[in-house]
């Protein structure tokens, strides 16, 4: 069943230089009990579609969607209030997200205060129970704790909790392990996959990095300059990509090229987010390109539930 | 002009209009005061305490003096008083704070100690207590202010210093061999110096508050020269039956104020506004 | 531990600051001057007169022995005699310093309710009429001359409106016909002890406009300190963590956001505290305040020296200790402040 379907969605951001299309035309949907990456470079607009759905893009922007829907509610309405108790954010650093100056307890208290005003009793109990749940030892210690008392895994743990207590089923991940070490992050990550099969969560992982995409995800859409290029199974993108983008981003990986081998990067740059794309985002950079990418956009393809859009078809190079 | 406008704003462009007339004034004073003898300070007892009319703008005093001809005669002590002891602070502190800030090390340590004891003093009364003791005259007070002053620049200068010693282009240059005295003044001073002169010319207004205070409370220039601390004190006693008096220096040591500090807000904007773009 | 230290390092630094200002004050009061004998000895002193004041003064002795002597007098509570007053400094700085200390407490209270939830709203409203009034406020406060404002206030609420009182501490009525009795020196303390609400009114009704001009700069440097923190914490990750959790707006603002913001708010109590001391001197003499401000302006224009070297160094060493109070809050409140 879809909870989240999205077709569409634009965010442009008022500035001095103009307006910026921080998001362009972006595409998602995602099933419930999924954990769907939302994939791209820096830049590409993954973490503001992220705010998109969060109803916390900054003031003056303006969003816009042909389709806008959570679970049936339209969310360009009903964002305020489905933001804390249905849809949590886990944001990229844990020390940024916790107040320095409140105690764990506190902050956790002040979200089970907003979502179920239970005796003080109850709550504090709740918030024990939530903070082992995402594997904390001695949670009950750490209630009294300062946040700059905790090392970034279990703070990253701390906002897990927090997103649990808000009684949300589904959660925006954005980049949750990139503040974090290696072997911390991928627990994290199989906590995450834990909480989604033991609480039907619903997980939009918003990453850079493929390895976490290979971890963790079902599915995954690709991004470019604020575009969605290329959406379906995680496994299906990783191996065969059919978007000339998705296919350099995997090739460029340190660990793609054979040894000794220059690494394949990209050339080129994003295009600029103040103008208007004609074709195809990614036409300048791309080695496939054909003099119609430049002015017409790309038409969407289909292969069961793998899309892409190219003007090249399926079996080019 | 419209460099001017674009640098400042509109509203900081005026605050200097406002500041260069005063300065004007200060200048031109015997010859732009209607009765300028009257503004050095030589009485006129049959026209006493008259309310403002056509021949006296702005009343007279206690003494029978043209109160505007004693604001705009005023405005040389006020002027003065202000731009000096920010510049002896700025003379004594900078320095301080370059050596201090640049060498480190014990001599930083003994300079940190020292502005602490300065620092620990509620500012006007170190100044109150130094001018008694250097006793009555303007100079005096200048000094005793400025010397309650120099540590805030001496801070400053030190944490400027720190920041842009380790600046890459300082260290590449010590590498190079460049001597420590050039590089003190040609690499660093320059950096230094520029957040430390905005705050100068902020601080204008505040020492310019200061020293009318100072004047008001008896330290200061001696009778018969005009000074707007001075005058307010003087016709505290008619206030506020023959409010002009007291209101009329009263409004000009705001007005003056008020012109420094937008000002030097507006100049700190933009310097603010500079250093983020740049970095 | 490490607070232990930090608590530890500040104390000693306040010790020695203490020494220092001492010194400084010894420096300002018998190196300075070109004739100490003769400031000590009062206006238009005789030629005896100064010759019994270069006694008291030691001036013969070698320098660190004369500034023992001082520190030691100082420290035992002798300053010597007021040449005014003919009486020991000592008993006069007994019964002004609580009338000035209570005018300075009361005025920074004033300030801090005064600026900083102006300066809240004028962060979460920024941009907006209200923002920009507050923001002229602040502006305007700055550049006002303090005794002027001082009198303007008087104008304004004493002879126009005729609601506050012009002058003194307490009415004529009640300090001529039924005195106070002086328990801690400061009146409204002392009213409430002798129980009379009538007299705590009173006191407070004097205390009102002296404390709001010195309260006026300090709120305009609160109101503009706690909104510049306010708009750079609300802009924070973690208060929009906070939003996307679904908390309240007035929740995140003063339960969340707010706290962040103490260490400036601390930073201006000691701002306003030090510019009460010294705006004190100023306000005093307008409002005929019997503290320590009036009586150093009375010591100027009499040249009683004396007095003017132990008030400044009372007055400066009370500021000392106050900032080492709020210095050790704000690491009570802050943790993270020790261990930078």
């Amino acid at each position: 069943m879809t909870l989240l379907e999205v077709q569409g969605l634009s965010v442009t951001i008022p500035s001095p230089a103009g307006p910026v299309q921080a998001v362009r035309s972006v595409d998602l949907c995602i099933a419930k009990g999924e954990i769907h990456g939302l994939i791209g470079e820096s830049g590409c607009g993954k973490t503001m579609t992220g705010m998109a759905l969060l109803g916390l893009t900054p003031a003056g922007a303006q969003v816009a969607a042909q389709v806008f829907a959570f679970d049936g509610m339209n969310l360009s309405t009903s964002a305020i209030n489905l933001r804390g108790r249905r849809i949590a954010l886990i944001s990229q650093d844990p020390a940024a997200a916790l107040n320095p100056v409140l105690t764990i307890g506190r902050q956790m208290d002040d979200v089970l205060r907003t979502h179920s005003p239970h005796p003080k009793m109850d709550r504090r109990a709740g918030a024990v129970a939530l903070l082992a749940a995402t594997g904390l030892p001695d949670a009950d210690k750490l209630m009294t704790c300062y946040p700059h008392q905790l090392s970034g895994g279990m703070q990253q743990r701390v906002v897990i909790a927090q997103a649990l207590a808000t009684g949300a089923d589904f959660l925006i991940a954005d980049e949750p392990t990139t503040a974090l070490d290696v072997t911390v992050g991928a627990q994290v990550l199989a906590l995450l996959r834990q909480l989604v099969a033991d609480r039907g969560l619903t997980v939009l992982m918003i990453t850079h990095d493929m390895d976490v995409v290979a971890a963790v995800c079902d599915r995954a859409t690709v991004l470019y300059a604020g575009l969605s290029v290329e959406t379906g199974l995680a496994s299906a993108i990783l191996t065969r990509p059919r978007h000339p983008y998705a296919k350099a981003l995997l090739a460029a990986l340190p660990d793609a090229a054979p040894h000794g081998q220059r690494l394949a990067a990209i050339d080129g740059q994003i295009p600029p987010s103040t103008k208007p794309i004609s074709g195809c985002a990614f036409a300048p950079r791309c080695p496939a390109v054909m003099t119609l990418c430049h002015t017409v956009p790309p038409p969407a393809r289909v292969q069961g539930d793998h899309l892409w859009a190219c003007h090249v078809a399926e079996g080019a190079p | 002009m419209s460099a001017l406008v674009r640098r400042l704003g509109y509203g900081g462009t005026l605050c200097l209009a406002v500041i260069v007339s005063f300065a004007l004034l200060a200048l031109f004073a015997p010859w732009l005061a209607p009765y300028p003898d009257q503004g050095m300070g030589t009485p006129n007892v049959i026209a006493k305490l008259k309310p403002p009319s056509a021949d006296f703008w702005l009343g007279t005093d206690h003494l029978g003096r043209d109160v505007l001809s004693r604001v705009i005669f005023g405005a040389r002590v006020s002027m003065s008083a202000g731009l000096l002891i920010v510049a002896f602070s700025l003379l004594i502190g900078l320095p301080i704070g370059l050596l201090a800030g640049y060498f480190g090390g014990w001599a930083d340590e003994a300079l940190m100690r020292v502005t602490d004891v300065f620092l620990a003093f509620p500012a006007l009364l170190l100044a109150v207590l130094l001018a008694a003791a250097l006793g009555p005259g303007l100079l005096n007070s200048i000094v005793a202010v400025a010397v309650t002053w120099w540590p805030w620049y001496a801070r400053m200068a030190r944490a400027e210093v720190l920041v842009l010693r380790g600046q890459p282009y300082v260290e590449a240059a010590s590498v190079m061999g460049v001597s420590q005295g050039r590089i003190l003044i040609r690499h660093i001073l320059p950096g230094a110096a520029r957040p430390l002169l905005v705050q100068a010319a902020l601080d204008v207004g505040p020492a310019l508050l200061t020293a009318s205070s100072l004047s008001f409370l008896g330290l200061g220039v001696l009778p018969p020269t005009a000074d707007w601390g001075k005058m307010v004190d003087e016709g505290r006693k008619f206030f506020p039956d023959r409010w002009w008096v007291s209101a009329a220096p009263g409004i000009t040591i705001f007005l003056l104020a008020l012109a420094f500090s937008v000002l030097g807000d507006a100049l700190r904007d933009r310097e603010g506004g500079k250093r983020r773009d740049a970095a | 531990m490490e607070l232990v230290r930090y608590t530890l390092r500040r104390v000693l630094l306040s010790a020695f600051v203490v020494v220092g200002v001492t010194f400084l004050v010894f420096v300002v009061a018998q190196v300075v001057p070109s004739d100490p004998a003769a400031l000590y000895a009062g206006p238009r002193p005789t030629a005896e007169q100064i010759a019994k004041a270069r006694v008291t003064l030691d001036l013969d002795a070698p320098l660190p022995q004369r500034f023992v002597r001082f520190a030691t007098a100082m420290g035992t509570g002798d300053f010597g005699v007021s040449y005014k007053s003919r009486r020991l400094i000592s008993q006069d700085l007994a019964v002004y310093l609580p009338a000035t200390l209570e005018l300075a407490i009361f005025s920074t209270l004033l300030a801090l309710l005064l600026g900083i939830p102006t300066g809240v709203i004028a962060a979460a409203r920024r941009g907006s009429w209200l923002d920009r009034m507050g923001s002229l406020g602040s502006v305007l406060s700055v550049a006002m001359p303090t005794f002027f404002f001082a009198m303007l206030l008087q104008l304004v609420f004493s002879q126009w409106l005729g609601i506050l009182p012009l002058s003194g501490r307490l009415s004529q009525q009640i300090s001529i016909s039924d005195p106070l009795p002086f328990v801690t020196g400061f009146n409204l303390i002392d009213a409430v002890i002798a129980g009379r609400p009538a007299v705590v009114l009173d006191a407070l009704a004097h205390l009102i406009l002296p404390a709001l001009t010195l309260a006026a700069y300090p709120a305009g440097i609160a109101m503009r300190l706690t909104r510049a923190a306010m708009i750079e914490i609300l802009a924070r990750r973690h208060i929009i963590a906070a939003r996307a959790l679904g908390l309240s707006a007035p929740r995140i603002l003063f339960g969340h956001a707010l706290p962040n913001a103490v260490g400036p708010a601390l930073t201006v109590i000691g701002l306003s505290f030090a510019y009460a001391l010294t705006g004190a001197v100023l306000v005093e003499i307008i409002f005929a305040w019997p503290g320590l401000g009036r009586y150093v302006s009375e010591a100027i224009l009499s040249k009683d020296f004396p007095v003017i070297a132990a008030a400044t160094l009372v007055v400066t060493l009370c500021y000392v200790l106050m900032n080492l109070v709020i210095d050790l809050t704000q690491i009570i409140v802050d943790p993270r402040v020790a261990l930078t």
